[in-house]
């Protein structure tokens, strides 16, 4: 298995008429997860929600492709 | 005064009402408000038979740069009121909208990819000449009366009956009216005379906007820059308007002080910076606003209905302003004709309500979005931002989350109390509720549309592979649905063959009603007088017909 580069948002149970609709709900939550936190509560909430969906995926070859896709011309 | 546009003038007639100040004159409907909101219900009702009194309190059309993007959905409806195409003719027609993130395109986009459609995704056209356009089909019905130059200045309401006073340079008259529609726009002076909420947020921010007159050979599509080397840290959006005037939205930030960046040596070396050359153009018009995103409760207040800016504003990104508004009175005419003739109770109104303000979450919702996604509120949020437009040049997951604006699409009114639910299994997205796909057909006219042909009444879709083929009984059970209270037209759809006498045949020359709708033989489709599909199912039988009918006009 090679990582999803493709859009692959969707939560399950609900009907989308709209192909932006998924990728929007979970970019709003994404920010509404930061909301009133400092720079530092941020930075911090953002390590563990990585390291959580890292686990998640569990397949470090993906990680991998990941990790090295994310520090391209960073 | 602009360069490219003269404003019309329009006369200002003493109302009769002056002349007999003993008697009050009562009308079935009265409309507040000529922009094209106000205008659009007017000339809605009136095409389904309702006289209208539309009131304005000025005598031209709206000044200045204002309303632009106009919406696949709002020219559908334009071109069920009778004025579509001088309107598309004159507005600059597009689909493609790019993205810019510094230097470069990272995203682009295409708002009607699937061909074989009537209209396109968007046109561009400045809001003065869509009013006169409206105003002008306005003027080709009997029973619509447009009184310029009359401002309403009270308004009162009891169970039977709403009272206005309204003010003339000739003075002061009375009017009473079965049913008041407020189109006054995001003020709303009668909504703060009858003391009626509106929440929501304000956004702490400016954009300047500048209409500009040049010759330029950029394509009509919609450019859109975040953060781009002209103007840093902010956004930037252009749009191409009729006569060769160019659109341009400067985001400034909360902290500018407008009147010092509307003046031309501060507005004119900005777009020549963007221009990046030394070309002519000529600066048409300058203005700064700022913008809320907020609804009423409810858009019903008794003989009282809010339509447009009056009822909800939005952010300007995605355009879900005037084309959510357009959306109003599609909604609401109809209804409001059927209680009018006596054929539906009032509870249909509250309908309208329930229909519209999901539709204006919807909208609230999407440019929210785009708005917090615009102008990030945290330096959390603008590192995902950025983030997010890096990757997008070389990922697609990422290009699908940049949103410069969600751009109007029509709202599906999936959870109405006014669908029947399906009984039977369909592929696609024609669910009840759904706003209607259009598709090419031809008929004994000629080629048309199916959008063409369907509205103001409601219709059944009866499908079949021979129109002409139909069982004499089916067609007998087609042709008696317009025989009922609530007349149903029958439209068989087929590819060949043409139905019985008495019903209407509509050629699926290409196949894509069919291939649309996921039809078979056989296959019924029931369509609201605004062309949203309210009941399904594989097979007709007249008194489920009958019973949907029922329900989507709340006589269940």
């Amino acid at each position: 298995m090679s990582l999803i580069t493709e859009n692959n948002f969707r939560e399950p149970g609900k009907r989308y008429f709209r192909a932006f609709t998924p990728g929007d709900d979970f970019y709003e939550a994404l920010i509404e997860t930061h909301r009133d936190l400092t720079d530092e509560q941020s930075a911090e909430v953002n390590a563990r929600l990585i390291l959580l969906l890292a686990n998640h995926i569990g397949d470090i070859a993906v990680l991998r492709q990941a990790m090295a896709l994310a520090r391209e011309g960073v | 005064m602009l360069s490219t546009y003269k404003y019309p003038k329009f006369d200002y007639v003493k109302p009769p009402e002056l002349d007999a100040p003993d008697s009050v004159s009562r009308r079935p409907v009265v409309v507040v408000g000529a922009g094209p909101v106000g205008l659009g219900t007017a000339i809605d009702l009136a095409i389904q038979g309702v006289p209208v009194l539309l009131l304005d309190d000025d005598d031209t059309v709206s000044v200045g740069s204002r309303g632009v993007c106009y919406a696949k959905r709002a020219l559908e409806v334009l071109d069920r009121l009778g004025c579509g195409d001088e309107i598309v003719d004159k507005g600059v027609s597009w689909n493609v909208g790019r993205t810019f993130f510094r230097e470069e395109e990272v995203y682009n986009f295409n708002l009607c990819p699937q061909p074989d459609h009537h209209r396109p995704g968007m046109i561009n056209l400045q809001q003065y000449y869509l009013e006169e356009y409206m105003v002008a089909r306005a003027g080709q019905l009997d029973n619509v009366e447009l009184r310029w130059r009359n401002k309403v200045v009270s308004v009162s309401q009891d169970g039977a009956t709403a009272t206005l006073k309204v003010e003339t340079p000739d003075g002061f008259y009375t009017l009473e009216t079965d049913w008041l529609v407020v189109a006054d726009g995001a003020r709303s002076p009668i909504r703060h005379m009858l003391g009626l909420d509106i929440e929501g947020r304000v956004f702490m921010d400016r954009f300047l906007i500048a209409d500009v007159v040049m010759k330029a050979d950029f394509p009509a599509e919609r450019w859109f820059w975040f953060d781009p080397p002209f103007h840093r840290g902010q956004s930037v959006l252009l749009h191409r308007q009729a006569d060769n005037v160019w659109r341009i939205d400067f985001q400034l930030g909360w902290n500018v002080d407008p009147e010092e960046e509307k003046k031309p040596e501060k507005v004119i070396p900005r777009i020549k910076a963007m221009l990046g050359d030394e070309r002519d153009f000529d600066l048409e018009w300058v203005s700064v606003y700022t913008f809320q995103c907020r609804r009423m409760n409810d858009f019903r207040s008794g003989r009282i209905f809010f339509v447009g800016d009056a009822a909800h504003q939005v952010s300007p990104f995605g355009a879900r302003g005037a084309n959510s508004g357009f959306q109003d009175h599609d909604n609401l005419a109809w209804k409001l004709k059927l209680v009018i003739d006596g054929k539906a109770p009032d509870a249909l109104l509250d309908t309208y309500s329930e229909e519209r303000t999901f539709g204006a979450d919807e909208n609230l919702l999407n440019s929210t979005r785009s708005t917090d996604f615009i102008t990030p509120k945290s330096k959390t949020s603008l590192t995902f931002r950025n983030a997010v437009l890096g990757l997008a040049r070389q990922h697609p997951f990422a290009r699908a989350l940049v949103n410069s604006g969600r751009l109007s699409v029509p709202c599906y009114l999936t959870e109405s109390r006014l669908n029947t639910a399906d009984e039977d299994d369909f592929d696609g997205d024609m669910v009840p509720g759904a706003p209607m796909d259009d598709a090419p057909l031809t008929t004994a006219c000629g080629a048309q549309w199916l959008l063409g042909v369907l509205g103001n009444r409601f219709q059944l879709l009866y499908f079949a592979d021979d129109a002409g083929a139909i069982d004499p009984k089916v067609a007998a059970d087609l042709a008696g649905l317009n025989d009922a209270a609530i007349a149903v037209e029958a439209l068989v759809v087929a590819p060949t063959g043409a139905a019985p006498a008495g019903l209407k045949t509509l050629t699926d020359v290409k196949g894509l009603i069919k291939e649309r709708y996921d039809a078979q033989p056989g296959t019924v489709y029931l369509v609201r007088p605004d062309q949203h599909v309210v009941y399904r199912a594989r097979r007709f039988e007249p008194a489920k017909v009958a019973a949907a009918v029922a329900k989507a006009t709340c006589n269940a």
